[in-house]
């Protein structure tokens, strides 16, 4: 803190994380606008490249042939078939890869990018029913999956774990939930539970997921000599080079990875094996690889969402305080991977209660390694926990929304640190108002059209800010007065780009139009991942740091000439395409005129963005109040969603248009999470059924209906540009809002995902 | 996808002769089945010979019969005119399937012999009697929540997909062939089988033999008929349980004439004909429906998923037939 503040005092008008507000916190420009996607034109014209789209004199097409045993060596391995094929250029097994080291995961260090830390390719050892045991190399792509179909092997199988019922009898502590203790107890509440006047204790159960965003996952891949060339689609650039380096032993600056577009990533798109395989290929063929997996492909070697099993049990008092909230359950995992899909998140600062108990613990099974999928954690943790609020609000016979007003915490119930800023209640009443939740009857089986039963359900969405350190921005000024900002980040389709280039606008005080922001390469500034809805935050704090250096610069080169002559950063802003003193609007001296008088072509400042302290010294978190009207067959169970609003406190909205799709995206995921969604792994194999589109069963247009999003628009005085992060919390909360409906509609509480009609009939 | 040859057939004496009754040949219509268990190597054909160019056309006749040309998409089909008018439940029957891209491309020859979509068939690491005799069955002790609970047998429990089918086994439909041997018909209610020992023999089918048409007689009553699929997903899913029913009426409520057909319960579309049986000559109404079902149900069994489509498949006829009823115009 000491070092901080020194710097700070140093440098008067600094913004200091946690002590200070980013100055920009109420001033607005393009900021808020639903200004449509910078890239929108390109996409539609089919001019945006995608990682499968580069094309390479000498490409040689990739396809993999899979285990079918979930444990066990590989005893023969017959390429002969594949390797006579027509177009064949070779096939790589684990008898000819080249030697690499294996990932580390994820976290484990500042470059792991690892979703599993097994070595790839490398030995006779499977690991997992779906484990690539061959790549083609092909001149067509339709020859390689030709020759890859001709791949056979024989395996001695080990005894393998690939029944979660038989995985749970031997569960596994965890000593870290993603750096959250795993164990949270305060006071006893199994023994107010026990002594607590009205009392909810149930199981809920969620079933495993698996990505499906649009774009399959592909790279291509070429080497020049030692160096990596990597086309990817990816949501962490700066890890998967780094990663890719330690893999191949390379120096880091040898991988050059990027990804200027990405057809969706939901956590997803991170390093799998297909990019480590296409490398070692394309080193082994000497020619440039493209891999992109069929739809079965990803459901075979990139991994989803785990199931977990959760008790809720609240005990409370009949004026609806509790007085005992206990989360606790256990998930499916692997012992090379670290996934464990947080679900007693959520009850860590939701509600106020005497009692706390959360834990959480995991039984391992021989499966692909589990992995992030949107709002991982918080989306099946909230189906849990809000289900049973909903449970409690029946029992003590009081409306939803008036329970968690009486259990609205006024600080964090376990950190016990202030908020920065929370408007549950508030959005609550907004959404309530709106979706006309006063029409709804607290009884069930009250309105009906026909054989449809219809009823309402709300439910509690939240998901945390972070924002990660490390990322840095750079910022071009030119002569003409543009500006270009530079940082290796993502933008998957949510919206990234046009976000921050209004952020930029905004910030630098130029028109939209004078401002590019350049991502998704590893040449630029390191910047962060895309993912736990960092993003934003993160740039803005780099964004913030680079302002500060750029105008301290342009201040230095404007000298005693200038009408900002003798002025420090604490006494100006950036204000209509250059500098002005805050309070007197004569002292002002354009960017093109400091440069001009300065004879400078272009300034360049570059910045990393000060740490995270308002993390530590704040609870911070998005939340958002999810309404759902449901109609039932009452012959045959069907459920169809009929309304959905989703009213969201997520601080200062960037983009009302970007974020507004963004919102419903997450909404529409948790309408499959709510109904339709289940990968079935066949506990006989540790094999997955349902490897496809057709069989897994996402939402189509006629299960989405029209949905209405509202937010607060407060900002977030602790974060950048007021903003808190908006990727997952659209997901959470659905499931429980869409299970309550259907509690008001039928008077049935289902509590095990997804609602299939069979449950209702 | 291995490796094969395509030809284009201009007329169905082109391509009899083209796929010369080989086992290894297979006629292409829309692809949307074909090319995907091709795509799985579940099918290797190493001919393909495309019938798409034959006569599609759907023809109403002089005594009130519908010749449909087998080369007919799904989407001109339930589109026409004459179908929607009098045959109401073929139209929506084929509108409750697939999605509208698949339907452009799809014929009504491909359509009857489309394959099952279980996922063990179609999935090569799997044990499946339909895709290698004698292997076994995972689907049996598998998932299987779409799978039949009529007609199974111990080698398969697979169901026919199709819905439009469940539509034609209710009207009676004749299926008209060509082959080596010349043309002859059967009625489609026959030409798909029960798996019994050989489910990897799905149809009547003989070597070489193309669909060329299918013929629908009158059945004025028709007007009044109506198709309802269930499933959890309210596009683009196989059916549950799907219900194609016809209803006619006397004056004072009795059931004169009946026709009713389930898909997503057997091998094959499944004409209920115990429940018709109970039916005729009963007062229409919510007894008696229950009771027809009750009968057509009787013999149903449930595997580890499915054992709620038996009650499921109940609760649909009940329904659509009340719908039929109160429809009475």
């Amino acid at each position: 803190m000491s070092a901080q503040s020194d710097a700070a005092a140093s440098r008067p008008g600094r913004w200091q994380p946690a002590v200070t507000q980013d100055p920009m916190l109420h001033k607005h420009g393009a900021l808020g606008q639903p200004v449509s996607r910078i890239e929108g034109p390109l996409k539609v014209q089919g001019k945006a490249r995608f990682a499968a789209e580069f094309p390479y004199e000498g490409l040689c097409y990739a396809a993999l042939a899979f285990s079918t045993i979930a444990r066990g060596k590989i005893t023969a391995l017959d390429t002969v078939a594949a390797e006579a094929a027509p177009g064949v250029v070779l096939v790589m097994t684990h008898r000819n890869a080249p030697r690499m080291k294996a990932p580390s995961l994820m976290m484990s260090s500042p470059t792991a990018a690892g979703a599993s830390d097994l070595p790839v390719m490398q030995t006779d050892e499977i690991h997992w029913n779906g484990q690539p045991i061959a790549v083609v190399l092909a001149e067509t792509q339709e020859q390689a999956d030709h020759a890859a179909s001709l791949v056979k092997a024989d395996y001695a199988p080990l005894p393998a774990t690939t029944s979660f019922e038989e995985a749970r009898k031997t569960p596994r502590q965890l000593d870290n939930l993603l750096g959250q203790p795993p164990v949270v107890e305060i006071g006893d509440a199994e023994a107010a539970l026990k002594g607590a006047a009205v009392q909810v204790d149930q199981i809920y159960r969620t079933p495993r997921h698996n990505h499906n965003a649009i774009e399959l996952h592909a790279a291509t891949v070429a080497w020049t000599g030692d160096e990596l060339r990597v086309h990817d689609a990816s949501q962490l650039l700066d890890l998967t080079a780094g990663q890719l380096a330690d893999i191949f032993g390379l120096d880091a600056e040898k991988v050059r990875v990027s990804s200027p577009y990405v057809g969706g990533g939901f956590g997803g798109k991170c390093l799998w094996d297909h990019q480590i395989l296409a490398g070692a290929a394309a080193k082994l063929a000497g020619r440039p690889v493209r891999i992109m997996l069929s739809r079965e492909g990803v459901f075979r070697i990139v991994g989803g969402r785990t199931l977990t099993e959760q008790r809720v049990a609240l005990g409370a008092s009949a004026d609806g305080k509790l007085d005992a909230l206990i989360h606790t359950g256990i998930v499916a995992m692997t012992t090379h991977n670290s996934c464990p899909e947080q679900f007693t998140f959520p009850a860590r600062h939701l509600y106020a209660a005497k009692t706390i108990r959360l834990a959480q613990e995991v039984a391992d099974m021989d499966m692909l390694a589990n992995t992030f999928m949107r709002a991982p954690g918080e989306s099946v943790g909230t189906f849990a926990l809000e289900c049973a609020i909903d449970e409690l609000a029946s029992t003590l016979g009081l409306d939803p929304i008036e329970l968690r007003r009486r259990i609205e915490p006024e600080k964090d119930p376990t950190s016990g640190k202030p908020f920065s800023a929370r408007h549950l209640i508030d959005a609550y009443d907004r959404g309530a108002e709106r979706f006309g939740w006063n029409r709804r009857s607290a009884t069930p089986r009250q309105q009906r059209d026909g054989e449809w039963l219809i009823g309402m359900g709300c439910a509690t969405a939240t998901y945390p800010y972070h924002r990660f350190p490390g990322g840095a921005a750079r910022i071009r000024l030119t002569a003409d007065g543009r500006v270009t900002v530079s940082t290796a980040v993502h933008d998957m389709g949510m919206g990234t780009a046009t976000a921050q280039a209004q952020h930029i606008a905004a910030r630098l005080g130029v028109p939209l139009d004078h401002v590019t922001f350049e991502y998704g390469d590893t040449t630029l500034p390191r910047g962060v991942i895309a993912g736990g809805s960092t993003q934003t935050a993160s740039i803005g704090g780099a964004v913030i740091a680079a302002t500060e250096v750029f105008v301290e610069e342009l201040l230095k080169l404007a000298g005693n000439d200038s009408p900002l002559a003798g002025l420090s950063l604490a006494e100006v802003e950036t204000r209509d395409g250059g500098i002005g003193h805050r309070d007197d609007t004569a002292r002002f001296e354009s960017y093109e005129s400091i440069l001009r008088r300065a004879a400078r072509d272009e300034l360049v400042c570059e910045a990393e963005a000060p740490p995270p302290a308002e993390m530590e010294a704040f609870s911070m978190h998005s939340y958002g109040a999810q309404f759902c009207e449901v109609r039932v067959s009452e012959i045959t169970g069907e459920v169809r969603v009929s309304r959905f609003l989703g009213s969201f406190d997520a601080g200062r909205i960037l983009n009302a248009k970007t974020a507004t799709s963004q919102f419903k995206g997450g909404i529409i995921m948790g309408i499959g999470l709510a109904l339709t969604e289940e990968t079935n792994f066949d506990p006989r194999s540790g094999r997955i059924v349902n490897a496809s589109l057709a069989d897994y069963h996402v939402p189509v247009q006629m299960d989405v209906p029209a949905i209405e999003i509202l937010y607060t628009d407060i900002p977030d005085p602790q974060a950048p540009m007021g903003a808190r992060g908006i990727g997952e919390i659209g997901i959470t909360g659905v499931g429980a809002a869409v299970a309550n409906a259907v509690y008001n509609a039928t008077g049935k509480r289902i509590r095990d995902l997804p609602i299939t009609l069979d449950k209702l009939m | 996808m291995n490796p094969f040859t395509y030809e284009r057939a201009s007329d169905a004496a082109a391509a009899i002769g083209l796929a010369k009754g080989s086992a290894a040949a297979r006629y292409l219509g829309g692809g949307t089945n074909l090319v995907d268990l091709m795509r799985e190597t579940v099918e290797r054909p190493e001919m393909l010979v495309d019938v798409t160019g034959l006569p599609g056309r759907i023809e109403p006749r002089a005594d009130g019969s519908l010749l449909i040309g087998a080369a007919a998409t799904n989407t001109a089909l339930a589109a026409d005119a004459h179908v929607r008018t009098q045959y109401p439940l073929l139209s929506r029957a084929i509108l409750a399937g697939a999605s509208a891209q698949i339907r452009n491309m799809a014929t009504v020859g491909g359509n009857i012999l489309q394959r099952t979509r279980c996922r063990y068939f179609y999935d090569n690491a799997a044990a499946c009697n339909k895709r290698q005799p004698g292997a076994g069955c995972d689907a049996r002790d598998g998932f299987n929540r779409y799978h039949a609970i009529l007609g199974a047998s111990p080698a398969c429990v697979a169901t026919h997909p199709s819905d439009m089918c469940v539509a034609l086994a209710a009207l009676d439909a004749t299926v008209h062939l060509d082959g080596p041997a010349g043309p002859r018909s059967i009625a489609l209610a026959d030409l798909h089988r029960l798996p019994g020992d050989r489910p990897d023999i799905e149809t009547e089918l003989q070597p070489g033999e193309l669909i060329t048409a299918v013929e629908l007689p009158p059945l004025p009553f028709a007007r009044r008929s109506t198709y309802r699929k269930v499933r959890d997903r309210a596009s683009y899913a196989f059916a549950l349980v799907s219900v194609a029913a016809a209803l006619d009426l006397d004056k004072d409520g009795t059931v004169r004439d009946v026709r009713l057909a389930l898909g997503g319960v057997a091998h094959k579309p499944w004409r209920a004909s115990a429940a018709e049986a109970a039916l005729k000559g009963r007062p229409a109404g919510p007894e008696s429906f229950r009771a027809a079902a009750e009968a057509e149900l009787a013999a149903a069994t449930g595997l580890r998923d499915n054992a709620f489509k038996i009650e499921l498949a109940k609760r649909t006829i009940v329904a659509v037939l009340g719908d039929l009823t109160g429809d009475e115009a």
